[in-house]
């Protein structure tokens, strides 16, 4: 009967009375579960991290002795203009798409969560550009904003508009680039913002159809305060992932470059951060230098990620 | 009659825009299959094609002619599943320990977890890079597989799953009956955390299958890669001479994605329409 009382808690709550020795004999299995992640990581995650900041202070090609050379990569950095242009390239890339990006997505989302039919139809057609693999997406977007046989230029065409050499001019390369990026994850962004809808009370959407609001002032004033923390969360997650996009533009503008696959297409217009990062430390052969560059995106996309949380914080005090 | 009249205008109203966002979604995949279909030299031909055409099965041939087509979808395959397979068990093993036991240094080594997952790909490149030339691992799937076995996300997010899914109570049950760690594990804890599980191996998978950079710069030997570099190299080589390949490899390559999909698409969007993804 008294069974309760006899159970020794499976969870712990105080810390052994005894000797280390005897935590450890009690502890082990719990060390022995978590142990692959940690080992593996610190192999292959705190050790890179480390060695990286390691030789951004250093000369090295990959396959010499490595030279002490103080701040001199980082001195050097900051004065290259073309890691400059690849984040005007990437800021740039980055707005066009994801702007656009949530202003759909959430347009979508509010329509989804009215009582409309179809509505488990519409969900797995809008999430399946998110599934499929970038690579694959990039080919197929090549060849439908390609100059002479298009079919983007085919309609332009149609409406009497002049053909635009999507992946030949710096604009050009960069709508192609944000609009690949949009197709691709504007419905999973809609899924995102649905899931939050639907935690929005009907009563309230009820209270402000009785008080006469129609149905834009309802989202300004209802839905738009209510979806800000899934807003926080789609916009974090954008612009993490959005200022390291690489597989677009390289597989994009892999063969219209002469100098290298990482070039980002003609004039670099289309070099990305981490564009320029693969084609420092692995065309070129500086890891001292690619390692700098890996710090400075860091320091970018942190930087980036802290303004868009102030940005949505404060528009609600 | 009034209302009727004004909620199918409504409804009409809600459809046309879902309908041509759906068209839109849709588009790229029906490009693909047309292109897949044409020979090259239709493809440049103006205006473009938007019907099926002829030339599928030579196209087929000639993209298992130009890449070892089934060679890399078998290494890609290798990698995906061996990934999904351990992440799905060192993160549920984990994800348990930091859910539903103490122990010393707990806090640390999770707090230690969560500032892992906010470091970015780029900085562990180069070492990553250079450790495993060292080792020996580069070209090889190994060198895709390992460090990916590590997910600070899948655990964080097995671990928001696993406190609210597994009940104290149960556990204690368990222990009572004289289960030591495992068995509570795989007889309590497993059962209960299936639907979860199914999602993080889903998206994996996936994330495996389509991962483009690492697998770039790792996997040194040309003649053996992933789908997804051979894919890139088709595009480099053949891009511009032969549009029709380029495009069937891409299509042939979404096939086992899609029926991934298809499998877990009820599982994938209900999960995220509940907010599983934030935790």
């Amino acid at each position: 009967m008294a069974v309760v009382e006899q159970s020794p808690p499976v969870v712990a709550h105080r810390p052994a009375p005894t000797g280390p020795r005897k935590g450890w004999r009690k502890y082990w299995h719990l060390y022995a579960a978590i142990s692959p992640f940690y080992l593996i990581f610190l192999a292959f995650g705190l050790f890179p991290v480390g060695f990286s900041l390691y030789l951004s202070f250093h000369r090295w090609d990959g396959l010499g002795s490595m030279e002490w050379a103080g701040l001199s990569q980082y001195q050097y950095l900051l004065g290259d203009s073309d890691f400059w242009a690849s984040i005007g390239n990437t800021v740039i890339i980055w707005a066009l798409a994801t702007f656009p990006m949530i202003l759909l997505a959430m347009v979508t989302a509010v329509m989804l969560n009215s009582a409309v039919r179809f509505k488990s139809v519409y969900r797995i057609a809008y999430f399946l550009p998110s599934v499929t693999s970038v690579v694959a997406v990039a080919i197929v977007f090549g060849s439908i904003f390609s100059t002479n046989s298009g079919v983007v230029n085919a309609v332009l065409h149609g409406l009497g508009i002049d053909q635009v050499a999507w992946l030949n001019t710096p604009w050009g390369i960069k709508v192609t680039i944000a609009a690949l990026m949009t197709w691709q994850w504007t419905g999973y962004n809609a899924i995102i913002f649905l899931a939050g809808l639907q935690t929005v009370p009907g009563e309230l959407y009820e209270a402000a159809r009785m008080d006469g609001a129609g149905p834009v002032q309802t989202f300004f004033k209802i839905t738009l305060p209510l979806l800000r923390p899934t807003l926080l969360f789609v916009l974090v997650v954008s612009t993490v992932t959005g200022l390291q996009s690489f597989s677009e533009p390289q597989v994009l503008l892999q063969t219209s470059s002469n100098d290298s696959t990482f070039a980002g297409g003609p004039g670099h217009s289309g070099q990305t951060m981490v564009l320029y990062f693969f084609q420092q430390t692995f065309d070129n052969n500086d890891f001292g230098y690619g390692a700098a560059v890996a710090w400075g995106i860091f320091l970018v996309v942190v930087l980036f990620s802290i303004i868009n949380w102030r940005l949505v914080q404060r528009r609600g005090d | 009659m009034a209302s009727i009249k004004g909620s199918r205008r409504r409804g009409l109203a809600l459809h046309v825009p879902l309908v041509v966002g759906t068209l839109i979604s849709a588009f790229p995949f029906y490009w693909a299959v047309i292109m897949s279909t044409h020979s090259s030299s239709e493809i440049f031909s103006y205006p473009p094609k938007l019907l099926p055409g002829t030339h599928f099965l030579e196209n087929v041939r000639n993209l298992f002619h130009a890449i070892d087509f089934f060679g890399s979808m078998w290494n890609s395959l290798l990698v995906a599943v061996s990934v999904t397979f351990l992440v799905l068990l060192f993160d549920s093993l984990a994800a348990f320990v930091f859910a539903k036991f103490e122990f010393p240094g707990k806090g640390v080594l999770f707090g230690l977890l969560m500032v892992i997952f906010m470091v970015p790909a780029q900085l562990s490149v180069i070492p990553q890079f250079v450790v495993m030339a060292k080792i020996g691992w580069i070209g090889s799937m190994t060198a895709l597989i390992v460090p990916a076995a590590a997910n600070a996300f899948g655990i964080f997010w097995m671990r928001q799953y696993m406190k609210t899914a597994i009940h104290d109570e149960l556990l204690d049950a368990s222990r009572l009956d004289g289960a030591n760690f495992l068995r509570q594990y795989w007889h309590v804890a497993l059962p209960v955390v299936r639907p979860g599980l199914a999602f993080l191996g889903i998206f994996t998978f996936m994330g495996q299958w389509n991962d483009f950079a690492w697998p770039l710069i790792s996997l040194t030997n040309p003649d053996n890669v992933t789908l997804q570099v051979a894919l890139s190299q088709l595009n480099g080589t053949h891009g511009t001479t032969d549009y029709g390949i380029v495009m069937t490899g891409a299509l042939l390559a979404l096939v086992p994605l899609l029926i991934v999909f298809a499998i877990g698409a009820k599982q994938i969007i209900g999960d995220l329409s509940k907010g599983a993804v934030r935790g």
